[in-house]
């Protein structure tokens, strides 16, 4: 993307390196006690910009990687960097979208959404600001002043994704968010992720089981295989975007490409 | 509650019994259930009368001071035991014993302590009303879903800023039960503690009326403090069903 970012990307820490990645996942694993292997020496690189999705079968460590990249769990052996640095917990250039929305019921969709300033002390005015401008952009502009529970899947995840984008973090990490949402919902909810993208500029990490998910929405698809979760490929649709979202999924390369992975990953249906 | 098809508002039950409490007053079986008319009508004089009205502040104040101390250390303690498996496994089993211990018995242990006055009283109430407090604090926060402290963890919450904005609001509605829960215990600590130490307040008015067979007046002041206890209780569980309007979706 820039010169600096091609130098700092030479660093010869391991093989694989894309060009100008802000997320660096060095030789993690995690184990959960003795028994239980999750990850096993994983090393990945989430370019800048890019929308990278986790994809595997259940087991294969997926949203534990995610959350190790979140700081929410401590790795066993092995680091994140985030913009070259070391990560020792959760910080503002990262920001967490949940499964189940996480949404506080007590709280307004105005006060959820700018929940994460909040914390930052910054102040009423200017959090409801930043949060309205989202909430505007997410589609829910109307809906400030009610409750998570006066709200649909759908939009409560809206709620979640608005606050994620409020703190103004580089990396949104997206935990199968689209999980607890009905089906046409979360079509149109992808194709709204397509275009947020697009204005927005971050990089998107996204945990995902739905092959069709992932290669509608990613620029890089990296397959895990499970027990112990490790990195067993990396793909990048060839799919232009600037299509309307129904030829995208007629789109031959499209389909083919669901096809090749679901081929791959075949082996571990039960 | 429905009776060969007509529904029957709650208070009818009360005006039922008001009416066996007037039929077996009238027929004077019993000197000491005078008919419900005649407390009904002392009620008025009971209420008015100044030594009642003394009585009723000083009560009053010592209830609502035991509370708030009630309030203030069962709502922390709930909460350090509700976050702490250690402060869980030291304190809880000593919370369970004296939240369904006879606490009356330990009234005259109060007493030597704190003295024949208004302290007692008092500690009495906090006594009564304490426990419940903590374990419904404690209930409601081991309730609160683990998601919401990851989410406030994710976006840098500090540990203060959690438990205030996260742990406290979510544990809200039980806390509230607790109060509730707690309001009624404290007015049967404040009767039993008055009634024991018998020398001030309403204690001193039911050792009066109680002594001098003033039965229209005992049960007058009887049917006052059943009333404020309901009152204060239900004043309570309005509050509870505004929050819970708020947490009508926790899972």
């Amino acid at each position: 993307m820039n010169a600096v970012d091609h130098i700092r990307a030479e660093q010869p820490h391991r093989a694989g390196t894309a060009a100008d990645a802000i997320v660096e996942v060095c030789g993690v694993s995690k184990r959960y006690g003795s028994s239980v292997e999750a990850l096993r020496d994983v090393s990945l690189d989430f370019p800048k910009g890019q929308l990278t999705s986790l994809l595997g079968p259940s087991g294969c460590g997926k949203t534990t990687l995610l959350k190790i990249i979140a700081g929410l769990l401590e790795p066993t052996a092995g680091e994140i960097r985030v913009k070259g640095t070391k990560i020792t917990g959760p910080g503002p250039e990262r920001a967490f979208v949940f499964q189940d929305f996480a949404l506080m019921p007590w709280a307004t969709v105005l006060r959820n959404a700018a929940f994460g300033l909040e914390l930052r002390d910054v102040s009423k005015a200017e959090r409801e600001k930043t949060a309205q401008h989202y909430i505007n952009e997410v589609g829910l502009a109307g809906f400030e002043q009610r409750y998570p529970h006066e709200l649909s899947g759908g939009m409560r995840q809206r709620v979640g994704l608005a606050r994620a984008l409020s703190v103004n973090a580089d990396v949104l990490l997206l935990d199968e968010p689209f999980s607890a949402v009905d089906e046409q919902n979360r079509r149109k909810f992808q194709e709204d992720l397509l275009r947020l993208r697009q204005v927005e500029n971050k990089t998107l990490i996204f945990v995902t089981h739905s092959i069709e998910e992932a290669v509608y929405l990613s620029d890089r698809i990296v397959l895990l295989s499970p027990r112990p979760g490790r990195v067993s490929d990396i793909i990048e649709p060839k799919i232009s975007r600037d299509r309307s979202p129904d030829e995208i999924r007629r789109d031959p390369t499209y389909l083919d490409t669901v096809e090749e992975i679901w081929r791959g990953l075949r082996a571990y249906a039960d | 509650m429905t009776i060969a098809g007509y529904r029957i508002p709650p208070l009818a039950s009360l005006l039922f019994w008001a009416l066996i409490w007037e039929i077996v007053g009238r027929l004077h079986l019993v000197f000491l259930f005078p008919p419900f008319s005649h407390v009904v009508a002392e009620l008025g004089q009971v209420l008015t009368s100044s030594t009642f009205r003394g009585a009723a502040l000083l009560t009053l104040e010592s209830f609502f001071a035991g509370l708030a101390i009630a309030i203030l250390l069962g709502v922390p303690l709930g909460l350090l035991m509700g976050m702490s498996r250690t402060a869980d496994r030291l304190l809880g089993m000593w919370v369970n014993l004296f939240v369904s211990a006879p606490l009356s018995a330990l009234v005259p242990v109060i007493m030597i302590l704190f003295g024949m006055g208004q302290a007692t009283i008092i500690v009495t109430v906090t006594m009564f009303a304490v426990w419940i407090i903590a374990l419904d604090t404690r209930a409601g926060v081991r309730d609160v879903p683990a998601s919401l402290i990851i989410m406030a963890r994710s976006f840098g919450a500090t540990r203060r800023q959690t438990l205030v904005k996260i742990v406290l609001m979510a544990a809200l509605p039980e806390i509230l039960a607790g109060i509730r829960l707690g309001v009624i215990r404290g007015v049967k600590g404040v009767v039993i503690g008055q009634l024991l130490v018998s020398i001030i307040g309403l204690g001193e008015l039911f050792e009066l009326y109680s002594r001098n067979f003033l039965m229209e007046e005992f049960w007058a002041l009887t049917l006052i403090i059943f009333a404020f206890a309901l009152g204060a209780a239900e004043l309570v569980s309005v509050l509870e069903r505004r929050i819970d309007f708020y947490a009508g979706a926790r899972h």
